[in-house]
């Protein structure tokens, strides 16, 4: 042991060493070998984002693009879920990466009230105003500058079923709320399984309330919340939390244990081989999870609903996504961020699947199938579309594992007590949360 | 010849400082200054904007959530140690008394090389609550199956307006009478579990005695009538029917695979069908483990696991320093094994016990990562503690003034065990020669 541990020591920075120069050599291999020196040859811009993974990959095989046609070299660094705290100390330390894609508007408003983000200029403003509708440039704008590129858009506002299970009890997809409790019903009484509700992560359930929340409360309504405008007190809000009560709490219509439920045992559970629900409600991403487990394909054995009409309302979608900003001032910055608001890279992110782009210019042949041709169709075709509330929020209210509002909804999921106690809690923290910002 | 002690004494002091100096710094920059500016933080705003003074003190002391922070520490510093303290002891008087001791250490001693975060993963997947992913349910269950057979049709009910009442599980009929039919159309009974050999149910002819079919009544949406026997249905072979007569069981039957019982013998009236409980119970799925009621002691189960060993090595090595004589002549004396371990060796032992306990204790207050990794995001607020508390506030919610509060909330807290650490060190450095 004593003489072990220096030799340990000893041998980690060489370890480190090595890994760092395979990295810096794997890093500059596309930029060497391109061989056509672009416009930005030599040059290198670091890009952060929370992808891992597949999706990493994904949006790697983007950037490698970039690589080739500018002859710059595109370093990614991962953030995580935490990416907002990456980013807050990376400014402190005073080295910003040059650009980064973030999910949540509240964060990129606060960042450019302070100071912390280049607005967008030149090619990458022509680009945003070329390749988007009003509604995502408005939603990159901060105090009437444009700050972000929506690169990656999600879909919120649809639910997946089993098809197997649907076939067994004789059902079609529900097109209004009255329906989907009576489908719920007989899914209870074919024995099939119901719905699977991940209460373990907070953001699903917040997706719940947006959802329902629009639909019961409409449009302008949902904008005022979304700002806070109106209190959390609201009848509206009180109606919305009374809906979601009778449906988690009611009688056999969720799979039991939704606040221990993981999104990803989620899915398992629904399209997994030993399925325990028939019906699962988040957003686009879903489809990722369903490719990755293998056992129904996407479309035949896994297909999806729109959210279901509450009060006769019009279709509606709730999205969110992922923009990207400039956080440095270099050329290089920008020329990445035009790439990335370009349709010949969502053409490209497309072809991977597990992305729908909100570009106007892109064709939806790009989509690597017909479930994600539909998503896709489906988005960017809504007439009402809104942005996730909670994302909109302050951080401290709508985004993070310690936010008020999924761990209200978590507690609330576990015990339905009063809406109106509930609705009182949300306004409590909200107040705190929207004063602090 | 006599040397004046004043050059030398100051030569001294100068060569301590230059051997210090490394020493100084490093303590200086590492811990010394990060502990002022913590504390300096401590008095600002969120954002470090405006001197607020003792505000965040006074947050911290009054928010729910760093008050249920404080008491669930509270919980951790007397349970925790105490718990490793005496399972180490228990481990290092046993593994002192056999033959391969070391081989039963090391395997203790194990858990100590791995880290809180890797522990926490690990035990995220033994206490995880379905007992098809989860170890110690799964164990739980098997368990319990062996002593109580699983049911036949979990979950299955009866429609509402089916005339038949659910009373504590067992579904129950009006009054019945003999040569009647009995029909019990059973909903919600899984697909799979209706066993291969059931056949097409068929409502039975008219018979002596009292008769009836149990089925799972139901039919793709639009094909079937509820309470009726539809093409395609099946009986449900294997329920256990019981036949009441004024609250008595007169008679216990099984169905068969077409999902038919009769009792033949039975004449007359005012009889009631029950199909038992213990029919649909649901599988028994052991214990929410990561639930809000279990969290802390399922945490300090898993904190258990890791430390014991570490205990047990300390214990031992003291064990090893008492003299073996005393312990003779107390078993010559007639003393029992416990009575042994009670009067001789835990006040013998004393010392090395309060070292381990407070040690722990120590390491107890800054528990963090076997938190942030074990407790489900829907359990974290009834598990918090405060380093957990320190980490959201400070990195989540951005708010470094109350996050340096609570950090000097911990390290107060801290202090006394450290205190009592150093001088326990300083008098056994000062006993040896």
């Amino acid at each position: 042991m004593g003489s072990a541990a220096p030799t340990h020591a000893a041998a980690m920075p060489v370890v480190a060493a090595l890994t760092g120069f395979t990295l810096t050599l794997a890093a500059c291999t596309p930029g060497t070998t391109s061989g056509a020196p672009g416009p930005l040859a030599g040059q290198t811009v670091e890009v952060a984002a929370i992808w891992t993974g597949a999706e990493q990959a994904s949006f790697r095989t983007v950037l490698d693009t970039f690589e080739r046609r500018t002859g710059a070299t595109v370093r990614y660094t991962s953030g995580g879920d935490d990416l907002p705290a990456l980013l807050n100390s990376r400014l402190a330390g005073g080295s910003p990466p040059d650009v980064a894609l973030l999910g949540q508007p509240g964060v990129v408003a606060e960042l450019a009230r302070r100071g912390a983000l280049v607005p967008l200029t030149g090619p990458a403003a022509e680009a945003v105003a070329d390749n988007y509708d009003p509604d995502w440039r408005e939603l990159g704008t901060v105090d009437g500058t444009l700050y972000g590129a929506y690169y990656k858009v999600s879909h919120k506002s649809v639910i997946w079923y089993r098809v197997d299970a649907f076939d067994q009890a004789g059902l079609a997809p529900p097109r209004t709320w009255a329906e989907h409790l009576a489908v719920t019903r007989t899914l209870t009484e074919a024995g099939v399984g119901t719905m699977a509700v991940p209460g373990a992560d907070g953001w699903v359930l917040t997706d719940w309330f947006e959802n329902v929340y629009l639909r019961l409360a409409g449009p302008q309504r949902y904008d005022q919340l979304a700002e806070h405008a109106i209190p959390w007190t609201h009848p509206t809000v009180v109606a919305a939390l009374r809906l979601l009560r009778d449906y988690w709490a009611g009688e056999r219509t969720i799979q039991e244990g939704a606040y221990q439920l993981k999104f990803v045992q989620a899915v398992a559970d629904v399209f997994g081989a030993r399925p325990k629900s028939a019906m699962l409600y988040e957003g686009d991403f879903v489809t990722v999870e369903i490719g990755r487990l293998g056992t129904v394909a996407l479309g035949d054995g896994a297909r999806f609903f729109a959210w279901p009409a509450i009060d006769g309302s019009p279709p509606m979608v709730i999205t969110a996504g992922d923009q990207a900003v400039a956080m440095t001032d270099r050329p290089a910055a920008m020329a990445l961020i035009a790439f990335l608001a370009s349709t010949e890279a969502a053409e490209i992110a497309a072809a991977q699947g597990g992305f729908l782009s909100a570009n106007r210019h892109l064709d939806p042949a790009a989509y690597p199938d017909p479930t994600t041709r539909d998503l896709a169709e489906s988005l960017t075709t809504a007439e009402i579309l809104r942005y996730d509330l909670s994302d909109l929020a302050p951080p401290a209210f709508g985004a993070g594992t310690d936010a008020s509002m999924w761990r209200l909804l978590q507690a609330f999921l576990v015990e339905p007590e009063s809406p109106e106690e509930v609705a009182g809690k949300l306004e409590q923290a909200a107040r705190a949360a929207w004063e602090g910002s | 010849m006599r040397r004046r002690p004043g050059p030398w004494t100051r030569r001294n002091r100068r060569a301590a400082l230059v051997f210090l100096a490394p020493l100084l710094l490093v303590v200086g920059t590492l811990v010394l200054i990060p502990i002022v500016q913590t504390t300096w933080t401590s008095l600002y705003s969120e954002d470090g904007s405006r001197f607020v003074g003792l505000a965040n003190y006074v947050d911290l002391l009054t928010s729910a959530q760093t008050r249920k922070a404080i008491s669930n520490n509270l919980v951790w510093v007397v349970v925790a140690p105490t718990v490793v303290t005496v399972l180490g002891l228990l481990f290092a008087v046993l593994t002192d008394r056999i033959r391969q001791a070391t081989a039963f250490r090391l395997v203790l001693f194990m858990p100590m090389a791995i880290s809180f975060l890797a522990a926490g993963v690990t035990f995220r997947l033994v206490y995880d609550e379905d007992p098809s992913r989860g170890m110690l349910n799964a164990a739980i269950v098997a368990v319990h199956d062996s002593f109580a057979r699983p049911s036949p049709y979990p979950g299955a009910t009866v429609r509402d307006g089916s005339g038949l009442r659910v009373s504590d599980g067992a579904i129950l009929t009006g009054e019945v009478a003999a040569g009647d039919v009995v029909l019990l159309p059973l909903v919600a009974v899984a697909p799979d579990a209706v066993p291969d050999h059931a056949t097409e149910a068929v409502a039975p002819p008219p018979g002596p005695g009292v008769r009836g079919m149990v089925w799972r009544d139901f039919a793709p949406e639009g094909t079937g009538r509820a309470g009726q026997a539809d093409p395609g249905e099946r009986g449900l072979p294997g329920v256990a029917v019981e036949v009441l007569r004024d609250g008595e069981v007169v008679a216990r039957t099984l169905t068969d695979a077409r999902g038919w019982f009769s009792v033949p013998d039975l004449v007359g009236g005012g009889y009631a069908v029950r199909l038992a409980a213990a029919n649909f119970t649901p599988p028994y799925q052991g214990l929410t483990w990561l639930g809000p009621g279990l969290v802390t002691p399922a945490i300090m189960g898993s904190y258990v696991w890791v430390w014991a060993g570490f205990a047990m090595v300390v214990i031992s090595a003291g064990l090893g320093a008492i003299p073996r004589g005393t312990l003779e002549n107390a078993r010559v004396d007639g003393a029992s094994e416990w009575q042994v371990l009670r009067r001789v060796t835990v006040p013998l032992m004393r010392p090395v016990l309060l070292v381990v306990a407070v040690t722990l204790a120590v390491n107890v207050l800054k528990i963090f990562d076997l938190v942030l990794v074990l407790a489900p995001e829907s359990a974290q607020a009834d598990a918090t503690v405060l380093g957990l508390e320190m980490y959201h506030t400070t990195f989540t919610k951005l708010n470094a003034g109350l996050g340096s509060a609570i950090a000097v909330l911990l390290f107060t807290l801290v202090l006394p065990g450290m205190a009592w650490r150093a001088r326990v060190l300083r008098r056994q450095g000062v006993a040896r020669p």
